[in-house]
């Protein structure tokens, strides 16, 4: 799925980003707790986060996400959004819920890591 | 001999820079151009080091070295030490502060994941008297 259809399916703002909505989105994630992220590949997934800090982006440098969507509403302040500016991390807002985004996409066709990991 | 050494100092309790110690190792074995997977892996293992050392250590250092056959980190800090390193090691078991909890962390999963991800892992630790962290990443032979 591209990360232009993740933006409608999640009625996102784009944060940073807006020249990679092009990008190929391979599976999806969800976490607020840093240390299950680290814990996988996430190359080419979309993890979705209501954890709103500095450490977000950079455990998803680290792990090679392909772009971060904050749920709930939220923005990042102007140190996250240089951050990830600085890395070419894709940065996303929905208005939706943790639950809720992540059964749009779901529901669109976007499976889950642990179908990326089996195959 | 060491193709690169280089050391980092690693500030206790400043959260809004925890991470950038890992994220330099990452980009300096990019510059390398070391296959991806190991860089995953030991920027998994700087992140995780690095963030205990924050959230428990006094400050501490972080210490990359490279030769032909391995990665290696090599993590001190000042802290209060680990008073059961066996307990430490279990998946979930956490004395995180609330404030690290706040940021993600403390869930009980840094020293697994850091074993999980490399070769080998050493740790020496005494209770008030910091703790060491020696862990390595073989590099294939050819």
């Amino acid at each position: 799925m591209q990360l232009d259809e993740i933006k409608k399916v999640l009625k996102a703002n784009v944060l940073v980003g807006e020249d990679k909505l092009a990008m190929n989105i391979e599976a999806g994630a969800g976490g607020d707790l840093m240390s299950d992220l680290l814990r996988r590949p996430l190359n080419g997934v979309v993890v979705l986060s209501g954890l709103n800090t500095l450490q977000v982006i950079r455990t998803a440098v680290i792990t090679g996400v392909a772009a971060l969507v904050l749920v709930r509403g939220k923005e990042p302040d102007p140190e996250m959004v240089a951050q990830a500016r600085l890395h070419g991390l894709p940065v996303l807002s929905t208005p939706f819920t943790m639950f809720t985004a992540c059964g749009r996409l779901f529901s669109q066709g976007l499976r889950g890591i642990d179908q990326k990991l089996s195959e | 001999m060491p193709i690169l050494s280089k050391r980092f100092s690693i500030k206790a309790r400043d959260y809004l820079r925890a991470g950038e110690v890992a994220i330099e190792v990452k980009s300096i074995l990019k510059t390398i151009g070391f296959d991806a997977e190991l860089i995953r892996r030991v920027s998994i293992c700087a992140y995780e080091a690095e963030i205990n050392a924050v959230m428990h250590g006094g400050d501490g250092t972080l210490h990359l070295f490279v030769n032909t056959s391995a990665v290696g980190l090599v993590v001190r800090d000042s802290g209060p030490g680990i008073e059961n390193i066996e307990l430490a090691m279990k998946e979930g078991y956490s004395t995180a502060s609330e404030e690290a909890r706040e940021m993600g962390f403390g869930a009980g999963m840094g020293l697994p994941n850091i074993k999980k991800n490399s070769d080998s892992l050493k740790i020496d630790s005494e209770k008030g008297k910091g703790t060491l962290l020696a862990i390595s990443f073989d590099l294939k032979a050819g």
